[in-house]
């Protein structure tokens, strides 16, 4: 069998159809490869083998029927553990949902599963998806697989490590302010946040719901935007889920791309890493090679997008984590009475991160505050908003830096929240204005850290961003 | 800003949520910090803007509405809603006494 490490969808599929290997087969060879990968990296909360073999024997029945196994027929996938998978659990990477077993499938998980993707495991994170480096899990920190001293980036690090190191072929993680982008750059693949309301979020865990997205991690252009594909669309169990119909990106993104017009944001380009630049710099040759017109456009409230960020984020939070009181969920601290309950509960089983947000997210909320704080940064959001749309009426795309800098080492930004929450500056804008984004392998730094490019495009110009993101790949990305 | 330990408490108290002593200390320091950097909102004029509350795409205002009935889909039956409790007893959901005799 082919080292699976580097097996793409379309090799399964040929692979699968000439019967030089079963689903049952590489399902098998995928959890062991796990198995033995996971002690390096941590990328994996739960591994669920069970689970994998029937899904695959379920492909490899349809194919000896002759029936046709779906898009992701037999393809080894792994779920950030913030997506409810029915009768395997889901721990938000806390302590408080360590024994929770969610009792049905989250709608993307759903759509995998019928498109015959094969779930092996559940993959680390940011506990509750809060954080930018994975260090916030309360089943430890996950290592980068590209430099095992480093961080993968977070708060979906784990999604963006199985993928790196080549346990899973494609991974389902979440983006509130990053999560999917920032990651995916640390390790090297590509990462995709989708337009808001394009995949359901229903079953997906809530942190903060006007800013949560899903969406798809994978070693190159190609399998990420087949396994949108299959993920994408209405959902009527998520009333947010939009109503546009989803483009076939595999066809779209061949498409040429001479012509398009790029927009350079130079609010980006300002306190990046050296390297970094030299990265994006390239790219952008690459691009114009390729007959894009490349020009500097501005998003004037860029400097403003962390605040206010960070005030509508915790707001959300702090609201959404209210139902973790010790009444449903698994973990309960013992009390005399109800409202202590409450309190014991929370103060014992929330890590620190989750603590903090709960608390800016009270505080920002709470009477006398609402208006300099909530109301205010929505109204700021309004305006980052306005800076893209103003953008998307003059080119079709915006190319920028993901991060400022490539995957720090683990443990360095921790003693400080803000600093932190700085890092997250050139992906929360994409989370705020709700339009699709992604991160490309861009390069490595001369230590072999991974540089990521980030792609924006206006709301449901997927494909258009999968278009520029496969020209850029196929005509070989930056070294 | 400064954000005192008192002010922590206070919020705490809102929120439900216990902090040892030294969790009180770091948050006083963390949210002063945050709240510090927050504060350059308010050098925006943001008078003639609309808050935006969350990303919305046009369809028709009932567009999300339904019949009312029963989705096999999302059916939960008590069983199945009371797997993940702490304690539960006669199909409900049992908590600490609220009210006293």
């Amino acid at each position: 069998m082919q080292d699976i490490s580097s097996l793409t969808i379309a090799e399964i599929r040929s692979g699968l159809a000439a019967r030089k290997f079963s689903a049952l087969e590489l399902a098998r060879a995928a959890i062991r490869f796990a198995e033995a990968e996971n002690p390096k990296t941590n990328a994996y909360l739960t591994l669920c083998p069970e689970v994998a073999e029937a899904a695959a024997r379920a492909v490899d029945d349809k194919l000896a029927r002759g029936e046709d196994p779906g898009l992701l027929a037999g393809v080894p996938v792994a779920v950030k553990d913030v997506l409810s998978t029915e009768g395997v659990r889901t721990t938000c990477a806390s302590r408080l949902l360590e024994r929770y077993v969610p009792p049905y499938d989250a709608t993307a998980v759903e759509r995998l599963k019928a498109a015959g993707a094969v779930m092996i495991g559940k993959a680390n994170c940011d506990e509750f998806a809060m954080g930018s480096s994975n260090e916030n899990s309360a089943f430890g920190a996950v290592r980068n697989p590209v430099a095992l001293d480093r961080v993968p980036g977070g708060s979906s690090g784990g999604s963006a490590a199985v993928v790196a190191q080549g346990t899973a072929v494609a991974s389902l993680g979440s983006d509130t302010g990053g999560s999917i982008r920032q990651p995916a750059s640390f390790c090297g693949v590509v990462g995709v946040t989708p337009t808001y309301g394009r995949v359901s979020r229903y079953g997906l865990v809530a942190f903060a719901s006007s800013l949560d997205h899903v969406g798809p991690f994978a070693r190159n252009v190609e399998d990420a935007a087949l396994t949108l594909e299959a993920i994408a669309g209405r959902d009527e169990l998520d009333a947010t889920s939009a109503f546009a119909p989803v483009d076939s990106y595999r066809a779209e993104m061949k498409k040429p791309v001479s012509g398009m017009k790029i927009g350079i944001p130079k609010e980006y380009f300002e306190g990046l890493s050296p390297e970094t630049g030299d990265k994006i710099a390239a790219a952008l040759d690459v691009l114009r090679g390729l007959g894009c017109e490349v020009r500097e456009v501005s998003l004037p409230h860029t400097p403003y997008a962390i605040s206010c960020y960070y005030i509508i984020c915790t707001a959300e939070a702090s609201s959404n984590l209210a139902r973790y009181d010790g009444v449903r969920y698994t973990s309960r601290a013992e009390a005399a009475s109800l409202g202590e309950m409450y309190r014991k509960t929370r103060g014992e089983y929330f890590g620190m991160e989750c603590k903090r947000r709960i608390m800016l997210g009270t505080y920002v909320l709470s009477h006398g505050y609402y208006d300099a704080y909530y109301l205010k940064a929505q109204k700021v959001r309004n305006l980052i908003a306005g800076d893209f749309s103003q953008a998307f009426s003059e080119v079709d795309a915006l190319v920028a830096p993901v991060s400022p800098f490539p995957a720090f080492r683990l443990g360095e930004k921790m003693a400080d929240p803000m600093q932190m929450y700085l890092s997250d500056i050139y992906t929360i804008t994409g989370d705020l204005a709700g339009i699709p984004c992604m991160s490309v392998p861009c390069g490595k730094t001369r230590e072999g850290l991974p540089v990521g490019m980030q792609i924006l495009t206006g709301h449901f110009e997927e494909s258009k961003m999968f278009r520029l993101a496969y020209a850029f790949e196929q005509a070989g990305g930056v070294a | 800003m400064q954000f005192s330990k008192e002010d922590v408490r206070q919020i705490a108290k809102l929120a439900n949520l216990d902090l040892t002593e030294t969790e009180v200390d770091k948050m006083a320091h963390d949210m002063g910090e945050v709240l510090t950097h927050m504060e350059q909102l308010a050098s925006l004029d943001t008078d003639l803007v609309a808050p935006m509350a969350q990303v919305l795409y046009a369809a028709p205002a009932t567009a999300s509405l339904r019949t009312d009935e029963v989705r096999e889909r999302t059916r939960l039956g008590t069983a199945d809603a009371l797997a993940n409790a702490p304690l539960s007893g006669a199909g409900h959901f049992k908590v600490p006494r609220v009210i006293e005799r």
